[in-house]
């Protein structure tokens, strides 16, 4: 009769009716901060490692080591104008590449002479990886900015063409119906039906397009480059400065969750119509 | 069915239609009049080519083969089984799609059928009588000179469906439109329509002008005779 029944207990109820509660097959409540254990763990292990000698500091700085190289770094000023020129860098080619993959995924997507022409090259493209192509792109356009700009245009093109032609030629056929029906120019088609209806797989394929950005830019700062994150970790490669390393990984990291997590919330808002399983 | 020779005193007008997927003649020389204002219910069973007609008068099967005449209104409207709203836009976007500075008019339609207040929310927020609501709002805010329905009530709930009903009626009333309704619900055919024809095998092989009075109930004797009728000429002997 108490409040309290354990898991499978038969127990009588106050309405003197015998119920039997079950015991429960899924997982639980979930644990407060559980996403935060992890790598807590994993910061505690480091520190025991660091602090009893058991990892050499020529391997893995210690955590206070690294914080102390990052506010080093950060008060001569190298922190700040290697990370805004690499935002920098992302930030273009992420931003042309978009605009491009979106003209050519309308040009391929809404005319059959546009598909023709361009869907089998980007494919073909697709199965190349971006940086395969680096050493042509040497060649071609030096060692400078638009070497690595075009690297990462490559690397975000490519999802944000496959998804956003597959949001367009997914988009249901009873809508095209119903624009003929109320007879929408076709322009009114594009804006009303194609684009909105376009929009998740667009979304989606940025996400794809916002890690591949930062993916690229690792690699084109680590060769042949002279400033950005890659490059300090690069010179801190030469030098033996592990701390330095870490701090550059952990910016990676950052900066990746970050703009994953702007995307996300570009998403949301973008997408307020749909009621998923998530929401 | 009188042939009408002038084409003012008819909103519809469909000679020797003839519709074939793969060879199969799906409409096989229909012949069809329907006034304006009429208000026409199509039975058939499934497969009949209801559908078919239905999709032949709303332009919507250009890559069908087929022959015939076909006079329709320059103003149709379709209303489609599932309310095939935009997920994407609001309610009131959805109701004037495609039209330009309409948004007061769609305002007052969405009225007309008992949805004022509404016009933000998304299609996915309202249930499935509401968003058929929507359909019909969509339909009238353009004031057709024929509305075609196609099972336009089939995915509804049967107390939802009673509702739409009473409530179809009242805007035909108020907007006059011909009307074509494809249904399989010979109920809902009386309850509705001016006339009811009967296809089957791509034939209009029934006709009956209900002229019981309105509104109408099956508790009726009246009704069950028409009713009667039309299911001996569905082919369902009771």
């Amino acid at each position: 009769m108490s409040a309290t029944t354990l898991p499978g207990l038969r127990t009588r109820e106050a309405g003197g009716t015998t119920v039997v509660r079950r015991r429960r097959l899924g997982l639980g409540k979930p644990i407060r901060f559980g996403s935060a254990i992890g790598p807590v763990l994993l910061l505690v292990v480091w520190s025991i490692g660091s602090a009893t000698g058991w990892i050499d500091q020529r391997v893995l700085s210690a955590p206070w080591t690294v914080v102390t190289t990052a506010g080093d770094l950060i008060a001569d000023g190298r922190l700040q104008s290697n990370l805004w020129t690499s935002a920098q860098r992302a930030l273009i080619g992420l931003a042309l590449g978009i605009v491009l993959g979106v003209v050519l995924a309308l040009l391929s997507g809404l005319s059959r002479i546009g598909e023709a022409v361009l869907d089998a090259p980007i494919q073909i493209k697709r199965a190349i990886p971006s940086l395969a192509l680096l050493p042509l792109l040497i060649l071609w356009l030096g060692i400078g900015e638009s070497m690595k700009i075009v690297t990462i245009l490559l690397g975000v093109l490519v999802p944000i063409y496959i998804h956003t032609h597959n949001g367009l030629r997914t988009i249901d056929s009873r809508y095209v119906e119903l624009a003929q029906t109320v007879g929408l120019s076709r322009w009114d088609f594009i804006r009303r039906v194609v684009l909105p209806g376009a929009l998740p797989g667009f979304l989606l394929g940025l996400r794809f397009a916002v890690t591949g950005a930062w993916l690229s830019l690792v690699v084109v700062e680590q060769i042949n480059s002279t400033s950005g994150i890659g490059n300090m970790m690069e010179l801190a490669r030469t030098y033996g400065q592990t701390g330095i390393i870490i701090v550059g990984l952990v910016l990676y990291g950052a900066l990746g969750l970050l703009s994953d997590a702007v995307v996300r919330l570009i998403q949301r808002r973008a997408l307020t119509w749909r009621r998923t399983l998530a929401s | 069915m009188a042939p009408n020779t002038s084409l003012l005193t008819v909103a519809v007008q469909v000679r020797d239609l003839v519709r074939r997927y793969d060879d199969r003649a799906v409409l096989d020389g229909v012949e069809l009049d329907i006034a304006p204002g009429e208000f026409v219910a199509l039975l058939g069973k499934s497969g009949s080519g209801k559908s078919t007609l239905l999709r032949a008068l709303a332009g919507l099967d250009s890559d069908v083969a087929g022959s015939g005449e076909l006079v329709v209104p320059a103003n149709v409207s379709v209303v489609f089984q599932d309310s095939r709203l935009l997920p994407w836009a609001r309610v009131l976007d959805n109701v004037v799609l495609g039209l330009r500075g309409a948004d007061d008019r769609g305002r007052q339609s969405l009225a007309e059928v008992g949805l004022a207040g509404r016009e933000q929310a998304w299609p996915n927020e309202l249930s499935g009588g509401e968003q058929q609501r929507v359909a019909l709002a969509r339909s009238l805010v353009r004031e057709p000179e024929l509305l075609l329905a196609d099972e336009p009530f089939g995915a509804l709930d049967a107390l939802t469906r009673l509702k739409m009903h009473v409530l179809l009626r009242k805007l035909c009333t108020a907007h006059q439109p011909a009307v074509l309704l494809v249904t399989h619900d010979v109920d809902e055919a009386i309850v509705l329509a001016d006339r009811v024809i009967v296809l089957d095998e791509g034939k209009l092989v029934a006709e009956e002008l209900i002229s019981l009075s309105t509104p109408r109930s099956p508790a009726d004797p009246g009704f069950a005779a028409v009713r009667s009728r039309l299911l001996d000429a569905l082919g369902v002997s009771l």
